[in-house]
C-alpha cells in the first residue's frame, strides 16, 4: 500500500517522528497542504476579507459559549426564564458565558453581513463561485434558523411573542397554514412543548447543520479559489517555475497571521461589548425579554432583533390581499430565497466594483441603503414618522415609514431583479491583468 | 482491491437490482420519517388541555372585561353597557367586514353584537394579523388616546390593528379579518362554556 511509502514529515523538528506515525495512517500533511500550506490565496485581499475568519472564530464561540450554557439552563416553560436568571446570578462566571453567547448572536450577523457585503462588492458569487455562494445562502438561513430558536430559550416576553408572531407567518399559508402551525408548536399555542423542541433543534440539530455547511463552504472555496477585489481570476496566470499563481500566496503562514490580526481587534471590540454594553441599548438584548413569557398578556411593542428587521419592515409593509396576510410573508420570504439566484441575474462582464458601470453602482448604493433604511424601521414601530395630513388624495390619512418601506421594498426588488437589464448594458472599465492594490 | 471483470456483468439486471434496492430504502426512510413528524403533533396532553372552559359571568361588571385561558389564548369576556352596543351600527361603513360574511364565528352565532348574549362579548382576544393580543380601548372619543372620533374598540400595540367593540376590524389596519368568536353556550343562565357548542347546534 501506498501509505508506507510516504516520505516523511520533516521541519517539525522533534514531532517528526509522532507526524510521520499519524501521516501515514491518516492524510495529515495532504490535509495540510491543500487547505493551508499550500492554498494560494490573491495577495490583494483587503479590510473586506476578515469576515470569513471571523464568522467561524464567532461560529466557535457560540458553540463552546452555548455548551456551557446547557449545563444550567432548563428547557422548561415553568423553569426556563428563572434558569437564565439563575445563570446570571448565581453560576460564578455565569453572566459572562451568557452575555458572550447573547453578544456572539449579534456579532454572528455582523460578520455575516460584511461577509456577504464583500460577496456583493467584488461579485464573489459569479462563476465558477455559484455554488460557493449557494453554500453561503444556506449558512445564512440556518443561521436565520438558529438564531429564532435560541431566542425563544430565554422564555421573556418577546422571545414568547417574536415566536408567536414568526410562527402565524407559516400559519398564514394558504390551506395547510394552521395544521401547519399547531405541528410546529406542537400545541394551539406556544407552550412548554414547542419550547422543548426549539431547545433541540437550537443545540443539536442546527448547529449540526450549520457545521456541515460550513465545511462544505470552504470545501467549494478551495476548489475554485478565492476571488479577490479585482475579481480576476488568479489561475490564470501561472508561475511556469512553480505552477502556482502568479498572483498567488500561500494561505499559511500570509492570510493566517493576517487573520490573526483581525482576531486580536475583533475580540477588542467583542469584549468591549460584552463587558460595557451587553444589552446594546436593547438592540442586542431586548428590554422586554427581561419580563417573562405571558401568553395574554403583548407587549406594547413587538420589535425583532435588530439583524431581522429589514425583513420585518418589508412584511409589514404588504398590505393584505383577498383577506390574507400571505402576500407579506411570501414578500419577505422571497427577499431572502432570492440570494440563490444572484450568480445568474448577475450579466456583468466584470465582477468587481472597482470596474462596473455607474448603472450597478447606482443599483447596488440604492439597495444598501433601502436594507439599512428597512432594518431601521423594522425596529421602530410604522407610526415613527407621523401620518400623512389625513384626507390626501390615494393614500389617505396613512404611515409616512410604510410608505417609505413600502417604496424601499421596491428598490430592494429592484436590485435583483433588474439586474440582468443593468449589468447587462452598463459602461463597465476593462479588467487589469495582474491584481492591483 | 479485487479487479471486477466486467465482460461477467449484466448491467440490465445490476440496473433493475439498483432501482429496486434505492426504491425499497426510500420506502423505508419515508416509513420511519412518520413517527418523527408525528411526534410534532400535539400530544395527548396537550389535546386533554384543549378542553373547555367554564367562567360565571353573572360577576362582571357593565363595562368590565375579563381575560380567561382556553388553550392557551386570551378569551375576552366583555359586558358591553347599551352605550356600547348603541355604537356598533354606526361603525359599518369603516369597517372591512362589517356583516361579519368571514367565517370568523361560529354558524349560529349571528348578527353585529357578534354574541350569543348581547351584553356579553365572548372572544378570542388574538390579532388576526399576527396573532398579539389587543388592548382594550372603551372610553369613547380622545380619552382613549385613539383620536377624537374614536367609538371605542381595541388596538392592536404590535401593528396598529384596530377593531371595534364586536371584534371588527377597521378599515386600514394590517389585520385582514375580524377577531375570531370561540364556540360557546351557556351551561346555566350565568355560566358560559368557551370550547363548546351549544346543543343541537
Amino acid at each position: 500500500m501506498a501509505a508506507t511509502e510516504k516520505t516523511p514529515v520533516t521541519g517539525a523538528g522533534p514531532f517528526n517522528g509522532i507526524l510521520t506515525w499519524v501521516d501515514r495512517r491518516f492524510p495529515l500533511m495532504a490535509l495540510w497542504k491543500e487547505h493551508l500550506s499550500e492554498y494560494y490565496a490573491p495577495k490583494n485581499f483587503n479590510f473586506w476579507y476578515y469576515f470569513g475568519s471571523l464568522a467561524m472564530l464567532v461560529l466557535v464561540i457560540q458553540i463552546v459559549s452555548g455548551i456551557f450554557l446547557t449545563m444550567n439552563y432548563k428547557p422548561d416553560a415553568r423553569e426556563a426564564f428563572a434558569s437564565v436568571e439563575y445563570i446570571m446570578r448565581d453560576v460564578p462566571g455565569g453572566w459572562l458565558i451568557r452575555y458572550i453567547h447573547s453578544t456572539g448572536a449579534s456579532f454572528f450577523f455582523i460578520t455575516v453581513y460584511l461577509h456577504m457585503a464583500r460577496g456583493l462588492i467584488y461579485g464573489s458569487y459569479r462563476k465558477p463561485r455559484e455554488l460557493l455562494w449557494i453554500f453561503g445562502v444556506m449558512i445564512y438561513l440556518a443561521l436565520m434558523a438558529e438564531a429564532f430558536f435560541g431566542y425563544l430559550l430565554p422564555w421573556g416576553q418577546m422571545s414568547y411573542w417574536g415566536a408567536q408572531v414568526i410562527i402565524n407567518l407559516f400559519g398564514t399559508i394558504p390551506f395547510i397554514g394552521e395544521p401547519l402551525a399547531v405541528w410546529i408548536r406542537g400545541d394551539y399555542n406556544i407552550s412548554d412543548a414547542t419550547l422543548n423542541r426549539f431547545f433541540a433543534l437550537h443545540v443539536a440539530a442546527l448547529p449540526l447543520v450549520i457545521l456541515g455547511l460550513v465545511a462544505a463552504h470552504v470545501m467549494a472555496l478551495h476548489e475554485v479559489g478565492s476571488n479577490n477585489p479585482d475579481g480576476i481570476e488568479i489561475k490564470k496566470n501561472i508561475d511556469p517555475r512553480t505552477g502556482t499563481p502568479v498572483d498567488g500566496i500561500p494561505f499559511h503562514p500570509y492570510y493566517t497571521v493576517k487573520d490573526l490580526m483581525g482576531v486580536a481587534v475583533f475580540l477588542l471590540v467583542f469584549s468591549s461589548v460584552i463587558f460595557f454594553a451587553p444589552e446594546m441599548g436593547g438592540y442586542f438584548l431586548e428590554a422586554n425579554n427581561f419580563i417573562p413569557a405571558d401568553p395574554l398578556k403583548t407587549p406594547p411593542e413587538i420589535a425583532p432583533v435588530w439583524y431581522f428587521t429589514p425583513y420585518y419592515a418589508m412584511l409589514r409593509a404588504v398590505p393584505p390581499l383577498f383577506g390574507s396576510q400571505f402576500p407579506g410573508v411570501a414578500v419577505m420570504g422571497a427577499a431572502v430565497l432570492i440570494f440563490f439566484v444572484l450568480p445568474w441575474l448577475d450579466r456583468g462582464r466584470v465582477k468587481s466594483i472597482r470596474y462596473r458601470g455607474p448603472r450597478w453602482k447606482i443599483s447596488f448604493a440604492l439597495f444598501v441603503v433601502a436594507f439599512l433604511v428597512l432594518g431601521y424601521l423594522g425596529v421602530n414601530p410604522t407610526t415613527v414618522w407621523g401620518e400623512f395630513a389625513k384626507g390626501l388624495p390615494v393614500v389617505g390619512g396613512d404611515y409616512v415609514a410604510l410608505w417609505v418601506a413600502r417604496l424601499l421594498t421596491i428598490v430592494y426588488f429592484y436590485f435583483f431583479l433588474a439586474m440582468p437589464w443593468y449589468t447587462a448594458h452598463d459602461r463597465e472599465k476593462p479588467e487589469p491583468q495582474r491584481v492591483t492594490w | 482491491m479485487t479487479a471486477i471483470v466486467h465482460e461477467n456483468v449484466d448491467e440490465k439486471r445490476r440496473r433493475i437490482l439498483l432501482v429496486a434496492t434505492s426504491v425499497a430504502g426510500a420506502a423505508a426512510g419515508v416509513g420511519i420519517a412518520g413517527p418523527f413528524v408525528a411526534s410534532w403533533f400535539p400530544s395527548a396532553r396537550a389535546l386533554a388541555a384543549g378542553a373547555p372552559v367554564q367562567y360565571d359571568v353573572s360577576k362582571i361588571e357593565p363595562g368590565q372585561q375579563v381575560t380567561v385561558s382556553w388553550r392557551g389564548k386570551p378569551i375576552w369576556l366583555l359586558h358591553r353597557t347599551k352605550e356600547m352596543l348603541d355604537k356598533l351600527p354606526g361603525n359599518a361603513p369603516v369597517l372591512v367586514d362589517p356583516d361579519c360574511k368571514e367565517p370568523q364565528q361560529p354558524k349560529y352565532i349571528k348578527g353585529i353584537d357578534r354574541s350569543l348574549k348581547p351584553e356579553m362579548l365572548v372572544c378570542i382576544g388574538i390579532c388576526t394579523h399576527l396573532g398579539c393580543s389587543p388592548t382594550l380601548k372603551k372610553e369613547i372619543g380622545a380619552e382613549s388616546g385613539m383620536g377624537a372620533d374614536w367609538p371605542g374598540g381595541y388596538f392592536c400595540p404590535c401593528h396598529n390593528s384596530r377593531f371595534d367593540l364586536s371584534g371588527r376590524v377597521f378599515k386600514g389596519s394590517p389585520a385582514p379579518k375580524n377577531l375570531v368568536i370561540p364556540p360557546n353556550r351557556y351551561a346555566t343562565d350565568a355560566v358560559v362554556v368557551i370550547g363548546e357548542d351549544p346543543k343541537g347546534a
